[in-house]
């Protein structure tokens, strides 16, 4: 019964998910500050180079070293989104061009790739990776067994933070304020608080979060450093924040969608049936449904105005409002 | 205590001196980012330039990586004029090198100039097409553009690797047994090799004399014409050319198939100038739709600074394959490409506002 097409689909879904919900939570956070971040892949990609370069150094045991990759991750990223938070919140960049430049400059052929090659990483497997957490008795369960209870740790801190980024937005003073800050700025400033200090802040914390998703790859899913190893997730959880209307609760369910999406085309190939698409079709289908997804609450949302941050992508001086 | 404030005049010369700045400090990153990977700095640079414009038969070579570049970046100049972000160049291009192939192989057996003009019209319906989703979906339903042209690329790529590897298609090279190990794209008939022209060693493909008269032209249709004001109006404000009676719908498609037209161009001077395949692999290494963002960037969106840029990016894209190796990673190029976009961003604030470094008077305003 575990076995069956569904359940495998749904288990990995979640899986394969789960960088595509760190992706967009971090994101979120920044987009509700006010700051759209187009670099979540770049960073994602140099959380993934930085993260398994720390697990092939540091030598401790498993637990150990794969905290302190997770750690070394978020660093990362959180160093990528300080150059974009610098352009854009000091210097006034264009957010749009800032955030493409990002990702040119740590994507594909970039960072990511000179790191990987520097560093001599593409050669060898994991040596450490995260594995199921939960005994092999639990994961035999019919249906929740895989579902529920065969996933790694990264996949339960995810649920964590989602609870967390979502109380934290709508329960916290501080959280509050994010959202004026990137609802009104203006209003916000004279509210006494510190605009750019909020915008820096979840800025960088967007790119802790992306750089996590990018060592969610590189250590669990893949679990190997390859060149551009993250495949346009990082734009796909872009979409996602926006088809969850800016709700972490909603990215949860958006992200094992197109994890499971993600998946489709592995279980296809490995189960050979005669019915398949060419996989390169089934592999598209992420893509493709990215768009559909995107057309549908960019129509809903153009006539309800439902959610996006109001000072979204526009930088904020005082003397100019 | 440092405050910013907006230039009420731009002076000229700012416009030189900080670009020229923007850059140098760029280089100064890169010094870093070297340095702290143990490579030579001095050495690297020294070499890189060497090998994109000195050595023998390097500027042939640089013309072949700044050609594709010249359209991505005319592709990414023209929409992003309009504030329409239309980073789909990298599909466009395959798909203009898709149909570009499929044509040549249809018309092969007509006199050369027919075909290379069937390629060129072809290349620039199949990156409009492409180009014409993101638009509609933008004009019509305002789906951001940015994320869906982006997609489109993923799309195409596994299109074009569908037709070499993943079937047996009309563009793929069934004969012999070669060809059915390693699948790669049938060869284009000798009527679809674009001429070439030999200045003192120096190889001028026809691509390149295309982009240059696409930049004249796109110089032109913006700078002359009632379209091109209309198209800026736009962009500065939709609604102000609402207000005005301009079809800010029909615009937007129009720019965009306008911009996917330009990268397809690019796809089909691949087939006829260089590759004279189907290349997918080749086509997907070479990144020229994400570089053609750098180039249009850094040249402001003006389309003859355009194929200055894409000449000098070119040479370094051309420096980076020639050294590839283990003392030069690859990859290197494009951390240099951000760096020098980045630069050039931050560097956009000092012309438009001024910095000014003010002491506090704290003791002067104290009463004795």
């Amino acid at each position: 019964m575990n076995d069956a097409l569904l359940v495998v689909v749904i288990a990995q879904g979640i899986a394969y998910g789960t960088p595509l919900l760190y992706g967009a939570l971090g994101e979120l956070l920044a987009e509700r500050s006010g700051v759209l971040n187009l670099g979540v892949e770049g960073m994602m990609l140099v959380g993934a180079v930085m993260g398994f370069w720390a697990v092939q150094r540091f030598h401790a045991t498993t637990s150990v070293a794969l905290l302190a990759a997770v750690g070394v991750a978020a660093l990362a990223g959180a160093a990528i989104a300080a150059i974009h938070a610098f352009l854009v919140i000091t210097l006034r960049a264009n957010q749009i061009v800032s955030g493409l430049a990002i990702t040119i400059f740590a994507g594909i052929a970039g960072l990511s790739s000179y790191l990987g090659n520097d560093l001599d990483l593409a050669t060898s497997p994991a040596r450490h990776q995260f594995q199921e957490v939960f005994p092999s008795s639990w994961q035999d369960l019919p249906v929740v067994g895989p579902i529920i209870f065969g996933q790694s740790i990264l996949v339960y801190a995810s649920w964590v933070c989602v609870v967390l980024v979502g109380l934290y937005l709508s329960r916290t003073r501080l959280g509050l304020n994010v959202r004026a800050v990137g609802d009104s700025p203006a209003a916000a400033d004279a509210m006494g608080l510190n605009v750019s200090a909020y915008r820096y802040a979840h800025t960088l914390v967007g790119g802790a979060f992306a750089g996590v998703a990018g060592a969610t790859f590189s250590l669990s899913i893949t679990p190997q450093w390859i060149a551009g190893l993250t495949a346009g997730a990082g734009w796909i959880a872009i979409a996602l924040v926006v088809f969850s209307f800016w709700r972490p609760t909603l990215c949860l369910v958006g992200a094992y969608l197109f994890g499971a999406f993600s998946y489709l085309p592995f279980a296809l190939q490995a189960r050979d049936y005669s019915w398949a698409p060419p996989p390169e079709l089934s592999q598209s289908l992420p893509y493709l449904m990215t768009i559909v997804a995107l057309v549908l609450v960019s129509s809903r949302a153009a006539r309800l105005r439902f959610g996006a941050p109001a000072a979204l992508g526009r930088p904020y001086v005082r003397e100019e409002r | 205590m440092i405050r910013i404030e907006r230039r009420l005049e731009q002076p000229r010369w700012l416009t030189v001196v900080v670009p020229v700045v923007s850059i140098a400090f760029a280089f100064l990153l890169a010094t870093l980012v070297l340095l702290a990977t143990h490579h030579p700095p001095l050495h690297t640079f020294a070499r890189l330039f060497q090998a994109a414009f000195i050595d023998n038969g390097a500027l042939t070579e640089t013309l072949v990586s700044a050609t594709p570049l010249a359209f991505t970046g005319l592709c990414a100049a023209v929409a992003f004029r309009m504030n329409l972000f239309n980073i789909g160049g990298e599909g466009q291009l395959y798909a203009g090198a898709i149909t570009g192939a499929a044509v040549a192989l249809l018309v092969g057996g007509a006199p050369s100039p027919v075909v290379i003009v069937a390629m060129i019209l072809a290349g620039a319906a199949g990156g409009a097409l492409l180009a014409a989703i993101p638009g509609v979906l933008r004009a019509f339903f305002s789906t951001s553009e940015i994320i869906t042209s982006l997609m489109l690329n993923y799309v195409v790529a596994l299109i074009i690797d569908y037709l070499i590897f993943g079937s047996h298609s009309y563009l793929r090279d069934s004969s012999g047994f070669q060809a059915s190990v390693f699948p790669q794209g049938k060869t284009l008939p000798d009527s679809a090799t674009w001429p070439s022209w030999t200045i003192h060693g120096l190889v001028i493909p026809l691509g390149a004399l295309v982009a240059v008269a696409v930049a004249a032209a796109v110089w032109f249709l913006y700078a002359r014409t009632r379209f091109g004001f209309e198209v800026q109006v736009i962009g500065d404000s939709a609604r102000a050319g609402r207000y005005a009676g301009m079809r800010t719908r029909r615009k937007i498609v129009a720019v965009m198939c306008l911009s996917g037209a330009i990268a397809g161009l690019g796809g089909a001077s691949q087939d006829g100038d260089f590759r004279h395949q189907l290349d997918p692999r080749g086509l997907i290494q070479a990144n020229y739709g994400y570089a053609g963002i750098v180039v249009a960037a850094l040249a402001r969106y003006n389309p003859f600074a355009v194929l200055l840029v894409a000449f000098l990016l070119g040479g370094l894209q051309n420096a980076g394959y020639t050294l590839q190796g283990a003392d030069f990673p690859n990859g290197l190029v494009g951390v240099l490409q951000g760096l020098l976009l980045f630069c050039v961003l931050g560097g956009e604030l000092f012309i438009r506002y001024r910095v000014r470094i003010e002491r506090r008077h704290a003791t002067a305003t104290e009463p004795a």
